[in-house]
């Protein structure tokens, strides 16, 4: 197999990298920009925990293939908080304790930093379908809901 | 034996208790935690294992040579890459690599080492396997009659009278209670047995199991990844692959989750024979597919209880006889199931006996109170019939016959200081319990007990120069356990909890501990932190007597300083910690404090569930609609991670209740090894969980700390079947309670009726 | 003197015997006093038990003191998820 060659821009910066063509852009990220933040929970979609933003769309980045990225704007977690300034999401999750062991957080993250920019005033279902493709085993999500929640008010001004 | 400090007891904790931010939390929001797929090391190949296909089958021959030939192969290992090893670990050895038989579909078989995943690939299937395809049993109760299929040929079950002379797939039989259950049923006016039956689940944490290592000619070895335990990954390893404990050195990851899943070794020893064997650095990352398969799922079991009591709703006598399937090796938690069973209940006639099954489903692995949901999904089920049969309060049910301190337990022991009763009482009053219920609704009530242990623990407790503290535990932190050795730390020395940094220590750095497990680590590693924490200020002290020229004992140590006290108080301006620090090497040297014990006297725990389901009659379909959990912790060190302990055992419990199992078909194949078909909550399911936190503390801890890790996922099972029961007007005695499981009972009852 | 409770699985080794009266002073002195009297239990000796005295269950401490007239309970070695 040859390598294909992609330029694309992540996290606002000009990127480049050469990929097989069965490689996802996961793996990319994971073994080749040495972006670890977006975890692999599945490999097929399920679970979320590999959640990234390709040209403001909210994907699984397992599902994506590196070679899609050519010419896309890739934002992950990595790229979240602005230099040593959380976003009000990764504060919020930290206050009210929304993780535990924190491998599903980088993507519960990005997932509902995509549905606060869609929808800043969700209700607590709203917030509750939007994140189920995110799983998360040790919190039982309340004190996720409640962050999310927290967030997206602070966010609003309220 | 009371340890309870004056501290404690006063309530005059001052940081103890409350809810400051966890240390790692920035690199857990922003991604920078490093988990176990996270590493790489120079020249690092990618490892890949060759699974049976089979779920019972003779391993005839396995050639090589193909694979061995493909370019970017650097290893292939295969049983013959072990040696023999102590019996201890044999069970081990055979799970994590196939000798002789592949006893699961799923069981390892061979493992290559290649420059790529893509060769990785290529190279499996140029494995030849040659198998003879033996009959299988994958179900519990065929799996324990006399003419099922033997995974074992020479198991000869023990603990029974007169002594097996026949092989069968059952290994043991455990026997617990007191009294006379014969006497005490003729002295029942109800009876209740029934059989109950549950279906295996898996742990589910999100983070598969993934491992780098290296081994050089001379024996060095390291490994990093994600485990509960990694001085047990260091020693089960150099015990597998026949090398010094000394020369193995593991580092802990941060950990994806675990709750139990991760207490054993799967992919490390593999890592590390073919480290090894190709003398590179190999990572082996499993995939979800292999996660299902090939890890430790906990056990399906059927169960049979059967309960006495009087009309005025005391209990005469309880008998239950558990069956649990471990897998294809000895050891399913039967036994703690059987202990577990009746722990909510003060009994003078009670018997529960177990039975440990084999069949051909991977090594179940601990699972978050290891055996006990299961049972106590039965138990409960029928105490709540019981009390209905006479129509008594379910709580006021259990209040009449619930354990306090002094009582027998229903395994043995007799209970110290116990938080059963008030947790009812807490439950009783909650408004969640008289809250009006509406159409197709029940409301169910379940309590739930689970041990506790300490165990082998170490902490290490460094003050920097500048009077910062760092302490070194051995127990990986799985849900925030850093933040409270932080607080404990915090607390004694009096200073801000942002001076104290808690870190996860390697192998090498500190004795052995045991692994995070039993809802051990805020007490055990708590206690040698607290420990380590008073032999520093002790310390402290003495170096301040000698700058003052007064004697230790003169000292006196609060709020971060050195005073003077007794007949020289005031004569000297206190010593804060940063001073004394800064003159450590004018007065002796680094300042450490250290603490080393096999901590006993972990509190057992108590928990009270209420929950509201509502069922669709069309589609069979639940809806948890509100769910409550009261848990005794004895001293909630930092609260939120407490309160998330209780919704996450929870929504577990709910999860095993409502939706998982593992499906098995004909061929012994498991037919749902992925997210998708293997159905856990997710947030849409799901209503809050509120929780309410009872403190009646532990005399074995300086603050009062029981664990409170495994106890959330004992009730859930009884406390969802009950709603259900109620809402259908059915009793549910399987799980799980799936759409098309409801749907056919509530049909089948319907045309009963018409 | 003692008693001493054995669970139900270690009764085959003690023909049948699950209370047994000792002359025990430790955790060490049970255990060993139990492996010589019944040989057939040094494997789960070996794989290792928890003791129970007086209502507090220890795993692994031989040295843990038995008081004279101690209820002592002999449980499978405690384990966690």
């Amino acid at each position: 197999m040859s390598g294909i060659h992609v330029t694309t821009t992540i996290n606002g910066d000009e990127a480049e990298f050469i990929c097989q063509p069965d490689e996802t852009l996961l793996d990319v990220l994971r073994d080749r920009m040495g972006m670890t933040g977006s975890k692999e929970g599945c490999g097929s979609g399920d679970c979320g925990a590999c959640s990234v933003m390709v040209n403001d769309r909210l994907v699984c980045s397992c599902l994506v293939l590196g070679a899609e990225a050519e010419g896309a704007r890739v934002d992950t977690i990595e790229g979240m908080a602005d230099g040593e300034t959380l976003h009000p999401l990764q504060r919020k999750f930290l206050e009210h304790a929304a993780l535990q062991c924190g491998v599903c957080t980088p993507g519960f993250l990005v997932a509902a930093k995509a549905l606060l920019e869609k929808n800043p005033d969700p209700s607590e279902i709203e917030v509750r379908y939007w994140l189920a493709g995110n799983l998360c085993r040790c919190t039982g999500y309340d004190k996720i809901i409640r962050a999310v929640m927290d967030a997206a008010a602070e966010m609003r001004g309220a | 034996m009371s340890r309870l400090t004056e501290k404690a007891r006063d309530g005059a904790l001052k940081q103890v208790g409350t809810r400051p931010l966890r240390p790692d939390g920035i690199d857990k929001v922003t991604g920078r935690a490093r988990f176990g797929a996270d590493a790489v090391a120079p020249g690092m190949l990618v490892g890949k294992i060759l699974r049976s296909p089979h779920a019972h089958a003779r391993i005839k021959a396995i050639d090589t040579t193909k694979a061995e030939a493909l370019s970017g192969v650097k290893a292939v290992i295969t049983a013959d890459d072990f040696g023999d090893v102590d019996e201890s670990l044999t069970d081990t050895l055979h799970n994590i690599m196939a000798h002789g038989k592949a006893l699961y579909e799923g069981h390892a078989v061979a493992a290559v080492a290649a420059v790529n995943m893509s060769v990785a690939r290529q190279a499996l299937k140029l494995i030849e396997v040659d198998y003879d395809v033996l009959p299988h049993v994958t179900d519990v109760e065929e799996a324990a009659q006399p003419d099922a299929p033997l995974i074992r040929e020479d198991l000869l079950t023990v603990g029974v009278n007169p002594p097996a002379t026949k092989p069968s797939n059952i290994s043991a039989r455990h026997e617990f209670g007191h009294g006379d259950v014969g006497k005490g049923f003729a002295e029942a006016d109800i009876i209740v047995e029934r059989t109950f039956r549950t279906e295996a689940t898996h742990q589910g944490y999100i983070e598969p199991h993934s491992w780098l290592g290296s081994m050089g000619p001379d024996g060095q070895a390291e490994l990093w990844g994600c485990t509960q335990g990694h001085y047990m990954v260091r020693d089960t390893c150099a015990g597998l692959l026949g090398i010094d404990v000394s020369k193995l050195r593991v580092t802990a990851s941060e950990i994806g989750g675990g709750f139990g899943g991760k207490t054993t070794v799967f992919v490390e020893p593999v890592v590390l024979a073919l480290s090894r064997k190709a003398n590179r650095p190999v990572k082996i990352t499993m995939s979800r597919e292999e996660v299902f398969k090939a890890t430790g799922p906990t056990s399906s079991s059927a169960n049979r209880v059967k309960i006495g009591i009087t009309k005025d709703g005391r209990i005469t006598a309880a008998d239950a006889e558990l069956f649990y399937q471990g897998g294809a090796f000895p050891g399913s938690p039967v036994e703690f199931g059987a202990m577990a069973a009746f722990a909510c209940y003060a009994l003078e006639n009670v018997r529960a006996v177990g039975w440990d099954v084999l069949a051909n489903r991977p090594k179940q692995a601990a699972y978050r109170a290891p055996g006990a949901p299961m049972i106590v999904f039965a138990v409960e089920s029928v105490i709540d019939e019981l009390a209905r049969r006479i129509d008594m309060d379910p709580v006021d049910f259990r209040l009449k016959n619930a354990p306090k301190e002094g009582d027998r337990s229903s395994y043995g022991p007799k209970f110290g200081p116990i938080g059963l009763i008030q947790t009812l009482e807490a439950a009783k009053a909650h408004p969640h319990y008289s809250a009006p219920l509406g159409p197709n609704q029940g409301r169910g009530i379940a309590a739930g007990f689970w041990f506790n242990f300490g165990g082998m623990t170490c902490s290490n407790i460094n003050i920097g120069n500048d009077g910062t503290v760092t302490i070194a535990v051995g127990t990986p932190d799985i849900g925030g356990s850093r933040a409270s050795m932080c607080l404990m730390a915090a607390e004694e020395f009096g200073i801000p909890y942002d001076r104290v940094k808690a870190i996860v220590a390697d192998t090498s750095a500190l004795g052995f501990n045991d692994v995070t497990d039993g809802s051990r680590v805020t007490f055990s590693s708590g206690y040698a932190t607290i420990q380590s924490a008073r032999a520093a200020i002790g310390e402290m002290c003495k170096r301040a007597a000698q700058i003052w020229g007064i004697p230790e004992e003169a000292v006196d140590w609060s709020d971060g300083h050195a005073r003077p006290s007794g007949p020289n108080a005031g004569d000297f301006e206190p010593l804060s910690m940063a001073e004394i620090a800064a003159s450590a090497a004018r007065t002796g040297g680094p300042i450490a404090g250290h603490h080393e014990v096999n901590v006993d006297g972990a509190g057992v725990s108590f928990g009270v569930h209420i929950a509201d389901v509502e069922i669709d009659p069309q589609t069979g379909r639940s809806t948890v609609t509100r769910y409550t959990v009261l848990q005794d912790a004895g001293k909630a060190i930092h609260p939120a991670y407490v309160e998330g302990q209780y919704q996450g055992g929870a929504v577990q419990g709910i999860g095993w209740a409502l939706n998982e199992e593992y499906i098995y078909g004909e061929d012994g194949r498991l037919q749902n090894a992925g997210f998708l078909d293997y159905r856990m909550p997710v947030a849409s399911d799901l209503p809050m969980i509120d929780t309410q936190i009872i403190e009646i503390p532990n005399e074995g801890h300086p603050y009062g700390v029981r664990g409170v890790g495994e106890t959330p996922i004992v009730p859930p099972l009884g406390a969802i079947g009950n709603a259900v029961s109620q809402a259908i007007g059915l009793r549910v005695t399987e799980t799980p309670m799936s759409p098309p499981r409801l749907l056919a009972m509530m049909s089948s009852y319907r045309e009963a009726a018409e | 003197m003692v008693k001493v409770v054995l669970w139900g699985a270690l009764t085959h080794a003690t023909n049948g015997e699950a209370e047994l009266d000792l002359d025990v002073r430790t955790v060490k002195e049970l255990l060993t006093r139990l492996e010589t009297d019944y040989p057939a239990l040094a494997p789960q000796l070996k794989k290792g038990v928890s003791v129970a005295i007086d209502g507090q269950i220890y795993r692994d401490a031989w040295f843990a003191p038995i008081p004279e007239g101690a209820e002592v309970f002999v449980l499978p070695r405690m384990v966690g998820g």
